[in-house]
């Protein structure tokens, strides 16, 4: 309560700030159209002197320049390379040493698709038709990805933080198979949803374990036996009608999983997480777990079989029985029993905390940069986009971010993000707010 | 979102839980202090048995201090006595017989105080059968009290120490306009919440604003279902409560008058006339609290996220004469930053967190450091989770460094006053603890490093001089009976 010392810094002089850190991305910041964005000089940046965390085989380059051509990298190298010359036209960024990471993960979240959760007019992330168990229809052909809106107020709000993708995971509704989701890049360009999804990352998501069994008639026994009659609808062995769970399209949506397919089941216990893999390799699915809390107790027959897992490093609670295990060291220990992981904070206004998990991964015995890579290289891996995304190397994507120091420090902040090479204009809705108050608020 | 839903509902101050005045026994046979007196009825019926534990004198040494009050020591000392701080300076030497710790190139903080939490009464598991946070029958329950729903067994108090939170005010759920009596406890694993139960400290008066209760009873076809009706409900509240007040101060005008008039009789003794003494008006608990309000022997701490409707409840509360002490999960307190200071009213922030609800839509990421700029101001980091409050030196590390970026420079030693000395303040327990001076309980966190990084742990956290929690020496058994002998819940090889 004690009185603050007066505040003489002006308002001019946080814009000066701002404008230092960005000063060559304020002028191609403005266009948010995707074509000029893809294929124009405009988006030729070098990005000089930065400490490079390539999160590949190359590891961290501690002086090296990036060049960004057509929103794809085009070349990662040492600095001070003599007489390297700047291409034609490229925007020049000098990043005094300032770390340089991939975009960051936002995690399995409903940015885009959940503007005010308490408000379900603006809330478009889950299906309920509100029928009872005994007529229930499963909707696997639910693409939640439709709903996308990528001028979604927290889009900006979420690529300041150094976000650039999530995944969009459709929530529960009134049924095990909540249905489809995939990656979504932060560029927020007005386009249809379908197609705003990155290739190759559709996904089906299923809810098992304790919040889901009220939709399996009381029992999450019975989550694999309404699996095994859906899945023999699809293979026309069952029941097609009035009675089936699926209707047509739900079968040919379900049938393209049963081949090779990624299904990322929610499931925290531990032998939930076995029954899923078991039920996995009978049905020829490529799981993914998201959640894992008792993973750490399985990790040898995970990282047997090669099933990723999405987890919460902070989730050390009993938040129910599925969660008695959990543990802040579930991540070091299915990392070090070799378990490719990626963290979800489970948050979606607050999907920024991704980094902050990253970070208390590390004081609780991950490997640094392990947990570096479970918030870039690592999810982009799990969802398909490992060639596409999620590492600074020739032919990736552009997304980048300048940190202004530790990028998994909660006091760091990005000092510029690109996503496919268009330096983002770093700026939303809260910004708007900060500064209106902000400058009452340095008169004192 | 399901938990943290019901979390957000919530909202009550700690009530004073005066002891019963020293020796005085209920055999005494003065001229009847009646049962029933307004004095008789404020005394506290759940005595805390709250006892320290005796410890050796501790001299920390060579550390970097943040005091809780502004000040930073780089190579200070803290010396520990009698579970009192005795010193706090460079150079101190250690008593006969003393714990010296070496703290060089370790922090040391007072314990931290989280003035919202819902530990014990919306417990981890969140089960059904222990979900007591909410009493959502009434939009006025000002009769009940939040220490009655703790389950002392909950480990998220555990997990809150390790992460060096040695005090913390636990209230009921925001559902109601008033939701009842909180309780501000020592977080110190015990059988019984009276053993939790910090002694001497007022309780407070969970009240809320805004979308919960509206939502709550306008979608049982109740009032209040809109902010009009809410205000309607305080304002009838305190207006019945005020009529209670003036019964038991008639009454005890009346009692003063009779008791008087019979003692001057009494000398004389034969008139055979005696009037009967006065009847005392019957007691309600739900109006005793509101009237204890209005008294100032309880502290109003209102669950309030926008800024105008905190002025509102400011208007409210001088039309009937009480003192809000602090506003909890303040998202818009940067709108009213220089109100809230000059009446000297803290506020309750989280660092981040916004867009659940409408009212939580205006959050920004430098609402605290906004807050804590004007003269007089008393911004404070509250949980109101049982993951938050694992982490609240994390929490401030963001809100200091997000004031930095926006030009408020704000120093680690100004910063941790917001989880130590400011809610002590709002606690009304300032005279003990939230800092580290001569005199002040010592409750002290040593961290492994710099407290506002993602890195930093707790090495050790004191609660009145004794050793509550240490790294090094973790309990081979979880101290709560919940965990104990659940699969795989003890430490692995």
């Amino acid at each position: 309560m004690n009185a603050m010392k007066a505040q003489k810094i002006s308002f001019l002089t946080v814009v000066a700030l701002a404008g230092a850190i960005s000063a060559t991305s304020v002028a191609w910041a403005q266009n948010s159209d995707r074509n000029s964005a893809t294929a124009d000089a405009s988006s030729d940046v070098l990005i000089r002197g930065a400490k490079v965390y390539t999160v590949s085989g190359r590891g961290t380059l501690d002086n090296a320049d990036v060049l960004v051509h057509s929103g794809k990298i085009t070349a990662v190298v040492e600095s001070g390379a003599a007489g390297r010359q700047v291409p034609t036209g490229a925007k020049v960024v000098e990043a005094k040493g300032r770390p340089l990471t991939p975009g960051v993960f936002a995690g399995l979240t409903h940015i885009g698709i959940e503007e005010i959760s308490a408000e379900s007019s603006t809330v478009d992330a889950s299906i309920d038709f509100k029928s009872p168990t005994w007529d229930q229809k499963w909707r696997p052909e639910f693409d939640v990805t439709l709903a996308y809106n990528a001028r979604s107020t927290l889009v900006p709000v979420m690529r300041i933080e150094g976000l650039t993708w999530t995944v969009l995971a459709p929530g529960a509704g009134d049924s095990i198979i909540a249905g489809q989701g995939g990656a979504v890049a932060f560029d927020g360009m007005l386009e249809p949803g379908f197609r705003a999804v990155l290739d190759g990352s559709r996904s089906l998501f299923v809810k098992l374990g304790s919040e889901t069994e009220k939709f399996t008639g009381g029992s999450r026994a019975a989550a694999y036996m309404l699996l095994d009659q859906a899945i023999g609808e699809t293979r026309a062995s069952g029941l097609v009608g009035q009675d089936a769970l699926l209707h047509a399209a739900g079968r040919t949506a379900l049938g393209r999983y049963l081949s090779g397919g990624r299904v990322v089941f929610e499931v925290e216990r531990a032998t939930d997480i076995l029954d899923v893999l078991a039920f996995s390799e009978r049905n020829h699915i490529k799981p993914v777990i998201s959640g894992g809390s008792e993973g750490w107790l399985v990790a040898k027959e995970l990282a047997r079989a090669k099933v990723p897992v999405v987890l919460n490093a902070l989730q050390d609670l009993p938040s129910d029985f599925d969660r008695l295990s959990s543990r802040l060291d579930n991540a070091a220990r299915l990392q070090r029993a070799g378990v490719l992981i990626a963290f979800s904070s489970g948050e979606n206004h607050k999907a920024y905390a991704v980094r902050q998990l990253a970070g208390n991964a590390v004081a609780h015995g991950l490997p640094w940069d392990a947990a570096l890579a479970a918030i870039t290289a690592n999810p982009a891996e799990i969802f398909g986009l490992g060639a596409a995304r999620g590492r600074i190397e020739k032919g990736q994507a552009a997304d980048l971010v300048l940190w202004d120091g530790d990028p998994l420090e909660v006091t760091s902040a990005a000092d510029q993000v690109w996503i496919d090479g268009r330096a983002i204009e770093m700026r939303s809705r809260q910004t708007e707010l900060r500064d209106r108050y902000l400058r009452h608020a340095k008169v004192h | 979102m399901s938990k943290l839903t019901l979390v957000l509902m919530s909202a009550a101050l700690t009530a004073c839980a005066t002891l019963p005045p020293a020796g005085q026994s209920s055999s005494t046979t003065a001229p009847a202090p009646a049962p029933h007196s307004a004095a008789s009825a404020s005394r506290d019926p759940f005595v805390s048995t709250y006892k320290t534990t005796p410890s050796p004198a501790t001299l920390i040494r060579g550390a970097t201090v943040l005091t809780g009050t502004g000040i930073r020591i780089d190579g200070g000392d803290v010396l520990i006595v009698n579970g009192h701080i005795e010193a706090v300076g460079k150079e101190l030497r250690a008593p006969e017989g003393a714990n010296v710790i070496d703290a060089a190139g370790r922090w040391v903080t007072p314990g931290i105080i989280d003035i919202h939490s819902h530990l014990g009464v919306y417990p981890s598991p969140g089960l059904k059968g222990l979900s007591d946070g909410n009493e959502l029958t009434n939009p006025v329950t000002s009769n009940v009290w939040a220490e009655h729903s703790i389950w002392p067994q909950d480990p998220g108090f555990e997990m809150a120490l390790e992460g060096g939170v040695t005090t913390l005010e636990i209230l009921p759920g925001s559902g109601n306009l008033i939701g009842g009596r909180s309780v501000v406890v020592k977080n110190v694993h015990a059988t019984t919440y009276q053993a939790m139960k910090f002694p001497g400290a007022q309780q407070g008066l969970k009240m809320a604003c805004g979308e919960n209760p509206k939502r709550v009873y306008g979608s049982k076809g109740q009032a209040p279902s809109t902010l009009m009706g809410n205000v309607a409900g305080y304002r009838q509240a305190f207006a019945d409560a005020q009529d209670y007040k003036r019964q038991w101060e008639k009454y005890d005008r009346d009692l003063a008058e009779y008791q008087k008039k019979n003692a001057k009789e009494g000398a004389g003794s034969d008139s055979g006339d005696k009037k009967a003494p006065p009847s005392p008006p019957k007691r309600d608990l739900k109006l005793k609290t509101l009237a204890d309000v209005l008294k100032g022997d309880i502290r109003v701490q209102m669950h309030c996220y926008r800024g105008d409707q905190m002025a509102t409840m400011l208007d409210v509360a001088d039309e009937f004469g009480f003192k809000i002490v602090a506003f909890h999960h303040a998202v818009e307190a940067y709108k009213v930053a220089d109100l809230l200071a000059s009446k000297g009213v803290c506020a309750a922030m989280w660092a981040d967190w916004w867009g659940f609800k409408v009212e939580a839509y205006d959050g920004i990421q430098e609402n605290i450091a906004i807050v804590d700029a004007p003269a007089g101001s008393c911004a404070m980091l509250h949980s109101d989770s049982e993951d938050g409050i694992q982490r609240l030196n994390q929490e401030a590390a963001k809100a200091m460094s997000r004031g930095a970026r926006a030009g408020l420079d704000i120093p680690p030693e100004r910063a941790i006053r917001w989880l130590t000395v400011n809610p002590a303040k709002a606690l009304g327990l300032d005279d003990r603890i939230g800092a580290l001076e001569a005199g002040k309980n010592a409750d002290v966190v040593i961290w492994n490093r710099n407290p506002f990084s993602v890195y930093a742990l707790a090495d050790e956290v004191f609660i009145d001089g004794t050793v509550a929690f240490d790294r090094a020496h973790p309990p081979r058994k979880p101290p709560s009976d919940f965990l104990l002998g659940q699969p795989n819940a003890e430490e692995l090889p």
